[in-house]
């Protein structure tokens, strides 16, 4: 019988190093050492589980989920949705996708954030929905505004959407952002540029998606996102307590 | 020429930025959005075993507390069994095994009440000393970091546990051990994480 084993490994060089000296505050952040190497145990292939009782189905539409009742907020509208699927390209059923972001000035709802843009009394900021069986998911919002951030004197953040993403076990944690294409600010990026491999920027640019879009009511993007894929164990080496 | 393999490649990873808070935990940012958020309660009620909390700092390379930090922390029950198919055994109901926690923006101190997990299987038959598993994210750290929380007083047990053993430097494995103290009838760990110059925390790659 082949059982699912361990993941794949990760592939280092086509993320973003812990140091890069364009991201100020990377520096005394990032390990000097190397991370030691792992050979996956249960503590790394097993991952906590969510279900429709964690969340509301409200949770999904950042039109509604902070509006006041017949009121929504200022941007444009727009569906961010797409699969989230591994690297074998098989979906991720019955995941957590969590998203976070600016409102359309580009101010978030946060008691840190001091932007001279308004804070939208009728958005949050906020999203959450659990993939459905073909590992599809999908978020109502409004587009998010560049904002200007203390890195180099004249540094702005391209319009983006983070997004946080479990799977099935804990080695496939992530947290990434999403770009929208055609932004000009994404290629001067320093956050953006911490990615090494310009095809693996690509990968954060949410495509425009005319075919969801919902005519004279929201536009579409699509954006994927991949994580780690798993080995079958093809041969006797499954892990022990498995 | 040759076949094209056709696998995807992972989504690269961006740091979860100074607003982190905002989606994984509302409240702390400012405002009430959701009904519940996750990740409060690891044992829930149920959970059988000795109750702890564990506390302490993210420190930066300057030495100075990491105040917009969010950790996770994943970990199995009092027996040893994790709450997911791929771990064997039962847990009890409400064992999440799974919390998140912020730092205070004040002091960057966190802190988080749990039950002490169990040794878990270890590879060809090996096992694992209890720890909790602990993945930080931050602005300015572009990639997840993966650690382990060890207990001070599983000495035994640490001593043989197959990935303290893989750390080549002896004395760096203290960086993974968390010391124990009682306040107030309570066992509270202490777990500073330092993310680099001296006595830099052990990363794992998993």
């Amino acid at each position: 019988m082949s059982a699912p084993g361990e993941f794949y490994q990760r592939d280092r060089l086509w993320h973003p190093p812990a140091k890069s000296q364009s991201y100020k505050t990377s520096v005394a952040r990032s390990p000097q050492y190397s991370a030691i190497s792992l050979e996956n145990t249960v503590s790394e292939i097993t991952g906590p589980r969510f279900g429709h009782a964690d969340i509301d189905p409200i949770d999904n539409d950042l039109l509604r989920n902070y509006a006041k009742e017949g009121e929504s907020p200022i941007g444009e509208r727009i569906i961010l949705h797409g699969r989230v699927l591994d690297e074998n390209a098989r979906p991720v059923p019955n995941t957590l996708v969590e998203i976070w972001q600016a409102n359309a000035g580009g101010r978030y709802r946060h008691k840190k954030d001091t932007y001279l843009a308004p804070i939208d009394p009728n958005f949050g900021g906020c999203g959450r929905t659990l993939t459905d069986e073909n590992g599809y998911y999908y978020f109502r919002t409004v587009k998010p505004g560049a904002y200007p951030w203390r890195n180099w004197v004249n540094d702005w953040r391209p319009a983006h959407i983070h997004v946080s993403v479990f799977g099935t076990g804990f080695a496939q944690r992530l947290i990434s952002q999403c770009y929208f294409e055609g932004d000009p600010l994404i290629a001067k990026c320093p956050i953006v540029n911490t990615i090494p491999d310009q095809a693996a920027r690509g990968q954060l640019v949410a495509a425009l998606d005319m075919n969801a879009t919902i005519p004279l009511d929201t536009i579409a993007y699509k954006f994927d996102i991949v994580l780690r894929g798993r080995r079958s164990t093809l041969f006797e080496n499954r892990l022990e307590g498995n | 020429m040759v076949q094209q393999l056709n696998y995807l490649k992972e989504t690269p990873s961006q740091t979860a930025g100074p607003y982190v808070h905002i989606g994984l935990a509302p409240g702390a940012a400012g405002f009430d959005i959701y009904e519940q958020e996750l990740g409060h309660d690891i044992a829930g009620p149920n959970a059988k075993g000795q109750r702890i909390r564990v506390e302490g700092l993210v420190v930066d390379g300057t030495g100075s507390p990491i105040k917009d930090v969010l950790l996770e922390a994943w970990q199995a029950n009092g027996a040893g069994v994790y709450p997911h198919p791929e771990s064997s055994g039962d847990t009890e109901e409400g064992f999440r095994g799974w919390g998140r926690v912020i730092t205070n923006f004040e002091t960057g101190e966190w802190g988080f009440d749990t039950v002490k997990p169990g040794a878990t299987p270890g590879r060809s038959g090996s096992v694992q000393a209890p720890h909790i598993n602990l993945w930080v994210v931050a602005r300015g750290i572009n990639l997840g970091l993966n650690t382990r929380i060890y207990f001070e007083d599983e000495a035994e047990a640490n001593a043989s546990d197959p990935v303290l053993n893989v750390i080549e430097w002896e004395k760096r494995r203290a960086t993974l051990i968390a010391k124990r103290t009682e306040r107030d009838g309570q066992t509270v760990y202490r777990f500073d994480v330092k993310i680099q110059g001296e006595e830099e925390t052990v990363f794992f790659d998993i």
